[in-house]
């Protein structure tokens, strides 16, 4: 039972990589960009949350409302603003230039708000549970986290299988050069992709520093925990990504049953077993 | 007429190599007539420069775009620290091993991350480096999350006094300096320089011409990490102290010297060398303000990569076609007519 129970909160857990990951996820399968700041971005998001919470009284989930467009806006603007100019370029620019990005939200929010660590506080949810059989409670707001993971993933899942835009976005990934001969305009919608990429972006920022602390230079590992989930479910497959998530959350939990120093660790040594393994993923879709 | 001929050195080679032979020289004899603070700085340059040659020989060369060398930098430093404190061993000895261990380790760390390419093997290789950190900071022999400390008795070994002491590791970091950039040098003017000039320029016609590909990134990954190690081992015998923080540090040991070399100009041995000298004269100017010096050196990165992505030493390059370090090779036409084409 006390397995059974690993697995459940693993998996709840899972929920949150899952989210960490859809916004690289999707600038991988539309840009083929790999955003070596996306782990900032969460930061960032969680951030402007805390802000928001502080400047108006909202509650961070309510926060969301302000916190979503600022950071679809900060997302459209750094595509057409930076990242646009360094797609011919081949690999090095992009990275470099997330690199340097990387750089700047760390150090800009660690000279505007200094190394404390903050939390959100969103009250009662956060420590509510609910029993289930066998005696295994699980915690109500992991829980929320889940479905919110697994409502983002369907909704953009309609989004490009239901949509005219969705269209133009797989078109895009498929054969950029020719997307552009059917009159698609590439650059805006990269940045509507990046936009759209920073929403789930945003969300996951806030709903995991309601649960976690965070402070400037928590972001790469938010980042290579995303990549970690989108590489295991398999490049392009997002509900590839939920399960990637999942079996992340799941290894973390084991370790963390064995010794509570073991978390992180154990997730990287999964990824690192299913690298060796299967390269691709568990369920790969697009080639990279 | 003399018949055409193939040259390498350039006017601009000769002159440098007739400029930097005494300004090397000065910088040896350092010891006998600098401080110690100067020491320690153009120490700290000599192993970042090293470092940033080293990056630039995977990234801009092989196209291994690692952003996990910090990995090595650790494993060098920790295998010096176990070594001579837990063992025992002599700390020269101990020096000469931690290079080679950060190269052995190397070789299974490749299988994992050379499964992935581009961007994604960037990720795995900065994956590999906090399994690495993780793993440091839970083994208690290591010092665990604390970390070890080098003794009094240790450092006695490499000299009683501590005048000599700064002098002698300070010589080391020159050395291992010009030992790394002689070696890049010599790689690059040698036959599997040129495999490696290919592979920069078009992997894919580099490997239609007959170049083994992944065998000549096997080899550069795993000879870099073990020069990496012991430049890693190098800097912390200076340190005095390792922790899992400081010694996989991504910040310190990759970001800054990834910096380095997009500043100065990837793809030239030229340009690690600039790239470290804006940098340190950077960070010496803005000491003062903190962490104002990272977002400018992040923002002069990425208006590098934006306006003139080959780097300060690209630009001149293209401007003068200039060639301080000459790996490529000169068709020189029948004199006195002036060279005609060349090749970087």
């Amino acid at each position: 039972m006390e397995w059974l129970n690993i697995l459940i909160q693993g998996s709840l857990l899972g929920g949150i990589y899952a989210l960490f990951a859809i916004g690289l996820s999707m600038s991988f399968g539309i840009m083929r960009l790999v955003n070596i700041a996306h782990g900032d971005f969460i930061v960032l998001s969680a951030y402007v949350a805390l802000v928001v919470t502080q400047g108006t009284g909202l509650d961070p989930i309510s926060s969301l409302i302000i916190v979503v467009p600022v950071m679809f806006v900060v997302g459209y603007a750094i595509q057409r603003g930076l990242l646009n100019h360094t797609l011919s370029g081949g690999l090095l620019p992009p990275l470099l230039v997330t690199f340097g990005i990387s750089v700047i939200i760390q150090n800009g929010l660690l000279a505007g708000f200094g190394a404390y660590t903050q939390r959100l506080h969103e009250g009662a949810i956060e420590t509510a549970s609910v029993q289930i059989f066998g005696g295994i409670s699980i915690g109500v707001y992991p829980l929320v986290v889940f479905a919110v993971a697994v409502f983002a993933i369907a909704s953009l899942q309609l989004l490009f299988y239901r949509t005219g835009l969705g269209r133009a976005f797989r078109a895009v990934s498929d054969d950029a050069d020719t997307a552009e001969l059917m009159g698609i305009d590439n650059r805006k919608l990269y940045a509507l992709a990046l936009g759209i990429a920073m929403i789930f972006t945003a969300i996951a920022g806030v709903l995991f520093a309601i649960r976690t602390i965070f402070d400037p230079a928590a972001g790469p590992i938010r980042l290579i925990l995303a990549f970690e989930a989108v590489i295991i479910g398999g490049l392009g497959n997002m509900w590839g990504t939920l399960i990637g998530g999942v079996v992340l959350g799941v290894a973390q939990a084991v370790g963390a049953a064995l010794s509570p120093t073991w978390q992180i660790l154990a997730g990287h040594i999964a990824f690192l077993v299913i690298l060796i393994v299967r390269p691709s993923g568990l369920f790969p879709r697009t080639r990279d | 007429m003399e018949p055409e001929r193939v040259e390498r050195g350039t006017k601009a080679s000769r002159t440098f190599t007739v400029v930097a032979a005494p300004a090397l020289a000065a910088l040896v004899a350092l010891p006998w007539w600098g401080d110690a603070g100067w020491m320690r700085l153009i120490a700290e340059m000599a192993y970042y420069l090293a470092l940033a040659q080293l990056w630039n020989l995977l990234a801009g060369y092989a196209g291994l775009v690692s952003v996990g060398q910090q990995a090595y930098v650790g494993l060098g430093g920790y295998a010096l620290f176990y070594l001579t404190g837990a063992q025992n061993m002599n700390v020269y000895l101990a020096l000469a091993i931690a290079g080679p261990f950060a190269g052995l380790i190397a070789i299974p760390v490749s299988f994992a991350v050379f499964r992935l390419r581009g961007a994604y093997f960037a990720v795995g290789t900065w994956v590999m480096s906090e399994v690495f950190a993780l793993s440091a900071s839970l083994i208690a022999v290591l010092g665990a999350g604390s970390g070890l400390s080098l003794t009094p008795a240790i450092l006695r070994q490499i000299s009683p006094d501590r005048g000599s002491r700064d002098a002698i590791l300070y010589l080391m970091s020159l050395a291992i300096s010009v030992v790394v950039c002689a070696i890049v040098y010599l790689l690059l003017r040698s036959r599997h320089g040129l495999a490696l000039t290919a592979i920069r320029d078009s992997e894919p016609a580099s490997a239609s011409l007959g170049v083994n590909t992944f065998r000549t990134k096997f080899i550069i990954y795993v000879a870099t990490a073990a020069c990496t190690g012991l430049i890693g081992a190098l800097i912390f015998l200076q340190k005095l102290r390792i922790s899992p923080e400081a010694g996989f540090s991504i910040n310190d040991w990759t970001v800054v010297v990834i910096f380095m070399v997009v500043i100065g100009g990837i793809g030239t041995i030229e340009g690690p060398f600039i790239g470290m000298l804006v940098y340190i004269t950077l960070r010496e100017l803005l000491a003062d303000y903190g962490t104002i010096y990272l977002i400018l050196m992040g923002m002069i990165a990425i208006a590098v990569m934006l306006k003139a992505p080959s780097g300060i030493w690209g630009w001149v390059v293209q401007r003068y076609d200039l060639q301080l370090f000459p790996v490529g090779r000169r068709l020189v036409l029948a004199p006195p007519t002036p060279p005609q084409t060349s090749e970087r």
